[in-house]
């Protein structure tokens, strides 16, 4: 049984795991309630792009969502790399997959958003062409962790990567004003203050927070399916060699 | 309640946006609750398992 605690039974993390979960479940069903009103009924249409600009709510938080669990998954793997805390690889894997889902988001709702406003679903510009190589490094990040049978040398093979695609994220982010593009540059998060009216701002960020709210338990369950999963490899291996 | 829903005219772009992006993170957050407890559950037969191989070795 030695082993098996050294390998996966981060008591701790477990018992905070458990005080934080319901916790985030509850912000983020408030926040979410309250961040889609404020969308739909107290923020005004905007003047030039009318009800579509309500699109913003969800576009915006998830494209922050996106180079946010990028970057977990970069420093996470540099603690992994560095210090090998197990919990460091877990919380990168945990997060791969809601990065993906909400850099995924962000496509599929600014292309929504795109073509009534630009008349496109798409152009390879530097902003969306930065982003889709943001869901295929996600991607790419959890397809090399299946592909290793050694779960130390995924660990590495995959810390790596994300490390070397960490570069993306500040070219998505002054992609707007490095290139020409479609998409307009930022607005809410600038050294000259946001530019924003606060009408569409608060539910911008109460939205913002919901997602990362989101994002907190839906981590805490992956986390704990993965530390499980460790367990059970454990077992396994034991069962082959005869216990 | 006919003019909300119209948006304006962008009904297919901004109901589709937010019917997606929820339907996405519900889909993810029931597949990471379904994943956690079906591995507790194979974890749970497993060291059944290794505890009636413990108790047969003994005897």
């Amino acid at each position: 049984m030695a082993d098996l605690h050294r390998f996966a039974n981060p008591t701790r993390f477990l018992k905070l795991a458990g005080l934080i979960q319901p916790w985030a479940l509850a912000v983020f069903l408030i926040s979410a309630t309250v961040g889609l009103y404020m969308a739909f009924f107290t923020a005004p249409a905007d003047y030039q792009q009318g009800e579509s600009a309500r699109i913003m709510y969800v576009h915006v938080p998830a494209s922050w969502m996106s180079m946010f669990c990028y970057t977990v998954m970069a420093v996470a793997s540099a603690v992994s790399l560095i210090w090998k805390h197990p919990l460091a690889d877990v919380s990168a894997r945990a997060t791969a997959p809601i990065g993906a889902a909400f850099t995924f988001l962000a496509l599929a709702t600014g292309s929504l958003w795109g073509k009534p406003m630009w008349g496109t679903w798409w152009v390879w510009d530097a902003r969306l062409t930065s982003v889709l190589v943001l869901l295929f490094l996600h991607i790419g990040y959890m397809a090399l962790q299946g592909a290793f049978d050694d779960r130390v040398r995924a660990a590495k093979a995959s810390a790596i990567l994300a490390l070397v695609g960490f570069v993306n994220v500040p070219i998505i982010k002054f992609s707007v004003d490095w290139w020409n593009t479609l998409h307009q540059p930022a607005s809410v998060v600038k050294m000259s203050g946001s530019s924003i009216h606060p009408s569409m701002l608060w539910p911008l960020l109460i939205m913002a927070i919901a997602f990362k709210a989101y994002y907190v338990w839906v981590l805490l369950v992956r986390m704990r399916q993965e530390l499980v999963a460790n367990k059970v490899r454990i077992l396994r291996l034991k069962q082959v060699h005869g216990g | 309640m006919g003019e909300f829903l119209e948006m304006g005219g962008y009904a297919a772009f901004v109901w589709p946006a937010y019917g997606l992006s929820f339907g996405l993170l519900a889909l993810l957050a029931w597949l990471s609750l379904k994943g956690l407890k079906d591995t507790q559950k194979m974890f749970d037969r497993l060291s059944a398992d290794a505890e009636i191989d413990e108790r047969k070795s003994d005897k």
